[in-house]
């Protein structure tokens, strides 16, 4: 019985019709596509991105240099020198973020006990050369600065889970 | 003759030739466009659809990057073989259009007779697409050969082993059509079809019809038996040293044996440019043979979204093992119907030179 079954599934091709079928109803089914620069999917608040340096509300940055991120960075993508200021505290005089280096890991974020570098949501900012891509303190503060809002939504959501 | 006479004459068929391969050409350009729809489709994808409306300029910037893009001769290949591999390729692919009948016609009332539409309607059109059909492998082999690439080697000894393999089976499979219609003439085997679709082969001759059409894929190396251009493995096969407009001439060669397959499929096994009931009649023979020939390039793609690459002893073991026994046992089978007293008056209603 089992041969018989066997030589008529086949000779009848039950089984290529059964996959044509398949494919058949797929091709009248919704289309998934995302149509990417008009619609966009929702992307989750612990996104990791583009970097920004973030400063406090009266303007003073919060980065106090003590270079973890630089000790942490398994890429070795952070380079941070740092000085005395006037008043006696601590600040960087430089801090820049190779963006071809870094893997986007956040290990930065979760290392900075002041939460001065976090990354963004932000994905495109696509360059034509490398060097467009090596990020300066100034940068990556502009950056912070045009993301404010977006970057204490998301340290708020997600304060909880921390 | 006349110089003037033979001068009116060349104009004719020039615009006899032209009248197919333009139209075969655009095609060729609108099918790569469907494909890739359809495969999205299928996939559940949307396809190319930014491009013009739809997309539907995506085929013309397909080809403009192809004419414009550097055509690459490898150092170590052989120059004028290797220039001369895509011509041989698409060369009998366009010529066995030639004796394709694409409808019959009186040109609206002026002639009195109905003429058969193509360019030479040989007694042995049948023949000729065979024998033309095959020459494509000449110019596979030879750019296999002359690109002096392991892969390309590799993928034309494929190619040639896959082609002479279905030949023979296809071959018989045409057989079969053969002893029903009594001819080889293309358009008189359309005509044995006329009256209605219990008239067609496709009811005597449905595992033929299978058989030519899964070996068509294979002559035209369509998915799943698109071994000899297997990117798993050989990256793009017997073309992988081509680019530019070379490259495009050999896609062009694949889709319009892919046509031609569909043509001869429709003309063969479903009744050509007759409709499938006498009723509809009065929608042009030209359009049912189109629609049929659509249908079947659909189905072409069809299966390419839908099927695995068969391995290639699978291959091997299909065409020879089971395909050959099959059209050599329906042979006999419609052989002996023939000429056994009442199986014959069945067999006789599909033959009309009875």
């Amino acid at each position: 019985m089992n041969f018989v079954q066997r030589h008529i599934k086949t000779w009848l091709l039950t089984e290529l019709v059964r996959g044509l079928m398949l494919t058949g109803k797929y091709l009248f089914k919704k289309k998934i596509t995302v149509e990417y620069p008009e619609e966009k999917t929702p992307l989750s608040p612990r996104f990791r991105g583009l970097h920004a340096l973030r400063r406090y509300d009266d303007g003073e940055e919060r980065c106090i240099a003590c270079k973890l991120c630089e000790a942490v960075c398994p890429a070795l993508a952070i380079l941070i020198e740092s000085e005395e200021r006037d008043d006696g505290s601590r600040r960087t005089t430089r801090y820049d973020i190779d963006l071809t280096k870094c893997i986007f890991c956040g290990f930065c974020q979760e290392a900075c006990p002041v939460d001065a570098i976090v990354e963004t949501q932000e994905f495109e900012y696509a360059s034509e050369s490398r060097k467009q891509l090596y990020y300066t303190k100034a940068m990556l503060l502009d950056v912070g600065e045009r993301y404010k809002a977006q970057i204490s939504a998301n340290i708020a959501s997600e304060a909880r889970y921390r | 003759m006349s110089i003037l006479e033979i001068a009116q004459q060349a104009g004719i068929w020039a615009l006899e030739i032209l009248a197919i391969t333009v139209p075969v050409a655009l095609s060729v350009a609108y099918i790569t466009y469907m494909e890739r729809r359809i495969i999205g489709w299928m996939q559940i994808r949307k396809g190319c659809n930014r491009v013009g409306w739809a997309g539907l300029l995506q085929p013309i910037a397909d080809g403009l990057k192809l004419f414009l893009k550097e055509s690459i001769i490898p150092s170590t290949a052989n120059k004028w073989m290797f220039v001369a591999a895509p011509v041989i390729a698409l060369v009998p692919a366009l010529a066995a259009y030639a004796v394709i009948p694409f409808g019959e016609t009186t040109l609206f009332g002026i002639w009195e007779r109905k003429h058969v539409m193509a360019i030479a309607n040989l007694n042995i059109g049948i023949l000729y697409v065979m024998a033309v059909g095959s020459l494509a492998i000449y110019g596979i082999l030879l750019a296999g050969w002359a690109s002096n690439s392991k892969y390309a080697l590799i993928g034309a000894v494929r190619a040639s082993c896959q082609m002479i393999s279905y030949e023979v089976s296809m071959g018989f499979a045409i057989v079969c059509v053969l002893m029903l219609a009594g001819s080889m003439n293309l358009s008189a085997i359309v005509n044995a079809q006329a009256g209605g679709f219990w008239h067609w082969y496709i009811i005597p001759l449905f595992p033929m019809f299978l058989v030519y059409f899964i070996s068509g894929c294979a002559e035209t190396n369509r998915s799943p038996f698109d071994l000899p251009e297997g990117e798993a493995e050989l990256v793009a096969g017997f073309f992988v040293e081509y680019s530019g407009m070379w490259f495009a001439t050999f896609s062009l060669a694949e889709y319009a044996a892919m046509i031609l397959i569909s043509l001869m499929t429709s003309i063969m096994f479903l009744g050509g440019w007759h409709a499938p009931i006498p009723a509809l009649d009065f929608i042009p023979g030209t359009v049912w043979l189109l629609g049929k020939t659509a249908f079947f390039i659909f189905v072409f793609i069809w299966f390419r979204a839908t099927f695995p690459r068969y391995r290639y002893d699978q291959l091997m073991r299909l065409g020879w093992k089971v395909f050959l026994p099959w059209t050599l046992i329906w042979i006999a089978v419609i052989g002996v119907a023939t000429y056994t007293p009442l199986l014959s008056d069945i067999v006789g209603f599909w033959q009309p030179w009875r």
